[in-house]
C-alpha cells in the first residue's frame, strides 16, 4: 500500500472516531458492565485500528470491528491485572465470565440505538446529583473532555474530574442498571434527561458566569443532544424541547448586540433556525 | 444485591395521631412486609423505639463514653429499616417507594458493601 492510501485511511480512522466512538463506547459499556474498562477498551480499539487498517484495509463493518476488538482488549487487560494482583479472585472471575459470555459480532442498528439510549438514561439517572448528571452526559454521551467541560462551566478541572469519578462510582456500587426505563417509568425518567439537556442549553444560552453572555458551544452541544434524543426516542416532550432550543438559538446573535431593539431582533434572527424550530414545534403539538 | 432502606420520619407525629389513622398505617406496614416476603425481596427489618430511648457510644483514647440521645438533632429521625434483596437500584427504589412512610417521611436506600474476607 502506498503512502497516500495509508494517509487517507488514517484520516478515515479519525472520521470514524468522530462519528462512531460514542456508539462503540455505549455498546462496550453494556458488554463489559463497567464505564472505565469500556473507555480504556475504546481507546485500545482505535489504537489498534490506526495500526491495522492501513495494512489490511478498512473492515467491512468498522463499528463491529471496533466493538469486538475493544472487547478482546478489555479481556486482555483484566487477565493482565489478575496476574499482577493474584489476591483478587474477583478480577479472574470477571475476565473468565466475559470470555464465556455470548457475543454477537453483527450489531444491528437497533442495538446501537438502544445502547446509546441506555447510556443517556444511565448518565441522567435521578439517583445522581444534577451536577453529576450534566458532567457525565457531556463526558460520556457527547465525548467532551473533562477539561472542555470544566472550562465551559468555569469549574476547576480536578473538581469536575472528581465529580465524574464519584458518579461512575455510584453507578457501579449502588448498581444503577444500564437499561432503557420501562414504559411506566419512562415519562419521569425522560423528564430527568430533558432537564439535563435544558441545563446544558441554558448554561450556553445565558452563561451564569464568564465574560460573554452566551456560550455557543454548550448551546450547540445541547441541540446536538436534543437531536440525538429525538432521533432515538421521538417523544413529544423531547421534540418540543428541541424546537424550543432551536428557536432560542436562532436569535442568539441578536441578544448580545449593543442595540437590542426589536428591529435588530428581527433582522439578526437566523432564518434556518426558526424554520427548523417551527416545524419541530408543529410536529410536537400535533403528536397525541 | 442487598440494600438497606432506612426509614426517616418525624417521630413526634405518632403520639399526636388519632388512633384510627395510626392503625391504618400499621395495617399498611404489615401488608407491605408480607408482600415483600412473598416476592422474595425481604431479608429483614425492624421498627425502632423513639430516639429518646437511644444511647450514643464512643471510645476516645481508649475510654468508653455513652451519652443520651441520637447523634444529631434533625427534623426526621431514623424510625426503622428494611434489609432487602433487589437486582439493581431501580428495583430497590421501586420497593422503597412502597414503604408507607415514603408518603410522609423519606427512605434512604443504601447498597450493602460486601468485603472479600481472607479465607
Amino acid at each position: 500500500m502506498d503512502d497516500t492510501t495509508a494517509t487517507a485511511l488514517r484520516e478515515k480512522v479519525g472520521e470514524i472516531y468522530r462519528s462512531e466512538s460514542r456508539s462503540v463506547l455505549a455498546t462496550l459499556i453494556r458488554l463489559l458492565g463497567d464505564f472505565d474498562l469500556a473507555e480504556e477498551a475504546l481507546h485500545d480499539a482505535f489504537a489498534a485500528a490506526v495500526e491495522k487498517w492501513p495494512e489490511g484495509g478498512l473492515p467491512a463493518n468498522p463499528r463491529a470491528w471496533l466493538v469486538s476488538t475493544g472487547r478482546f482488549k478489555a479481556i486482555d487487560r483484566l487477565r493482565r491485572r489478575a496476574r499482577f494482583d493474584t489476591a483478587s479472585t474477583a478480577l479472574a472471575h470477571w475476565s473468565a465470565e466475559l470470555e464465556s459470555s455470548t457475543f454477537e459480532v453483527d450489531i444491528e442498528d437497533d442495538d446501537v440505538a438502544d445502547d446509546r439510549l441506555r447510556l443517556i438514561f444511565t448518565c441522567c439517572h435521578p439517583a445522581l446529583s444534577p451536577d453529576a448528571q450534566v458532567a457525565l452526559t457531556l463526558r460520556e454521551v457527547c465525548g467532551l473532555t473533562t477539561e472542555e467541560i470544566a472550562h465551559a462551566f468555569l469549574t476547576p478541572a480536578p473538581t469536575l474530574a472528581q465529580r465524574i469519578v464519584r458518579a461512575k462510582g455510584k453507578i457501579r456500587d449502588a448498581r444503577i442498571p444500564y437499561e432503557i426505563p420501562s414504559r411506566t417509568d419512562l415519562p419521569e425518567r425522560l423528564d430527568s434527561v430533558l432537564h439535563v439537556v435544558y441545563l446544558v442549553f441554558n448554561e450556553g444560552y445565558s452563561a451564569s458566569s464568564g465574560e460573554s453572555l452566551t456560550r455557543a458551544d454548550l448551546s450547540g452541544e445541547a441541540i446536538r443532544l436534543g437531536r440525538l434524543l429525538v432521533a432515538l426516542l421521538p417523544e413529544p416532550e423531547a421534540i418540543g424541547l428541541l424546537a424550543l432550543m432551536i428557536l432560542h438559538d436562532a436569535r442568539r446573535a441578536a441578544r448580545s448586540s449593543p442595540v437590542a431593539s426589536s428591529y435588530s431582533w428581527r433582522i439578526r434572527i437566523d432564518r434556518s433556525g426558526t424554520g427548523s424550530g417551527s416545524r419541530k414545534g408543529a410536529h410536537s403539538w400535533s403528536a397525541p | 444485591m442487598k440494600y438497606l432502606c432506612l426509614i426517616y420520619d418525624d417521630e413526634t407525629m405518632w403520639p399526636s395521631m388519632p388512633r384510627e389513622q395510626a392503625d391504618t398505617i400499621m395495617g399498611e406496614y404489615f401488608a407491605f412486609t408480607s408482600d415483600i416476603q412473598k416476592s422474595g425481596h425481604y431479608l429483614g427489618g425492624n421498627a425502632l423505639q423513639p430516639t429518646q430511648t437511644a444511647t450514643t457510644v464512643r471510645v476516645r483514647n481508649g475510654k468508653l463514653s455513652s451519652t443520651d440521645g441520637p447523634f444529631a438533632e434533625t427534623k426526621e429521625q431514623l424510625g426503622g429499616y428494611y434489609l432487602i434483596e433487589a437486582k439493581d437500584l431501580n428495583e430497590a427504589i421501586q420497593v422503597a417507594g412502597r414503604i408507607p412512610s415514603a408518603r410522609f417521611g423519606s427512605i434512604e436506600v443504601r447498597p450493602i458493601q460486601e468485603f472479600d474476607r481472607p479465607e
